[in-house]
């Protein structure tokens, strides 16, 4: 089955908000081998001038990627998470994300193109501030097999 | 205020600016899966990986993704990447017992002077083979 091409422009969530921590950013910048002491160290990061320990580049997927898989798991979309191999990623960071910040993901369906028993579903999750602050903007490609 | 920038007028296209050979091992799959929150069995287990059609536990690509970002903010400070876009070409078997080896350069591939951007490409090998494609990470400089 292809995957809904009806589904584009479609808008899920926002989500429960994620609480970024303190043990969680050193915990992804040990997994991801981020050497910076801004990641660990909190009196670091206020040297720098971060409010609290600053996340490594990519943390924002540990808060983005739960929203997909939530939106993907809409049976209308048509995804068949057995068949999905991740295509593309990019993040656009409005500003860094820092421990203590509270981010409300919302997943857009941004296109669904159909090629050769392949559909490439993109999404894009904005994470914002309760207050609205834009975040970061995720982007993420997922390639899903339609055969059978 | 952030941590530090790279200087922009030190920097030329086509410079190398960070290199480094990130070591995977099962223990780092466990260690991401947890940090990350993506316990796709793909990444642990053997019999499940070999029953999608795979050789056999392959690293997740936002690790490969994340690991290649952590060489180049050691050199442009954290968080001064404004922008990292990659395209995941080949998946990396990890091995047990034993470990694979990806290897990272970036160089400078555009300077932006109005915006004081680099954009810093990337090669990310493993075995000779690339595994991502079209690696890009933007990052503010001073």
């Amino acid at each position: 089955m292809p995957v809904n091409a009806d589904a584009v422009g479609r808008a899920y969530g926002p989500y429960e908000s994620y609480e970024v921590s303190r043990v969680k950013i050193r915990e992804f910048a040990d997994a991801v081998d981020a050497r910076a002491a801004e990641h660990r160290d909190a009196e670091a990061a206020a040297a720098a001038g971060y409010a609290d320990l600053v996340a490594p580049t990519t943390f924002a997927v540990a808060v983005a990627q739960r929203a997909e898989f939530r939106a993907i798991d809409d049976p209308d979309l048509g995804v068949d998470f057995s068949r999905v191999v991740h295509a593309d990623q990019r993040f656009t960071h409005h500003r860094p994300i820092v421990a203590g910040d509270v981010l409300k993901a919302t997943v857009h369906i941004e296109s669904v193109v159909a090629r050769a028993g392949i559909s490439m579903l993109t999404s894009r999750t904005e994470l914002a501030t309760p207050d609205g602050e834009p975040v970061s903007t995720v982007f993420s490609t997922l390639a899903v097999r339609e055969d059978a | 205020m952030a941590t530090p920038r790279p200087s922009f007028s030190g920097l030329s296209i086509g410079g190398e600016v960070a290199t480094r050979d990130v070591r995977v091992t099962r223990d780092s799959l466990v260690r991401y899966a947890g940090a990350s929150g993506d316990f796709n069995p793909i990444h642990y287990n053997d019999t499940f990986a070999v029953s999608v059609g795979l050789p056999g536990v392959i690293a997740h690509g936002m690790f490969t993704m994340g690991q290649a970002a952590s060489v180049v903010e050691e050199w442009a400070g954290a968080g001064n990447i404004v922008d990292y876009q990659v395209r995941f070409t080949r998946p990396v078997e990890v091995p047990t017992p034993g470990e694979a080896v990806i290897r990272v350069v970036a160089t400078v591939g555009a300077l932006d002077a109005e915006a004081k951007t680099a954009r810093v490409d990337l090669t990310v090998e493993c075995d000779g083979q690339k595994v991502l494609g079209k690696a890009q990470a933007v990052v503010a400089c001073a």
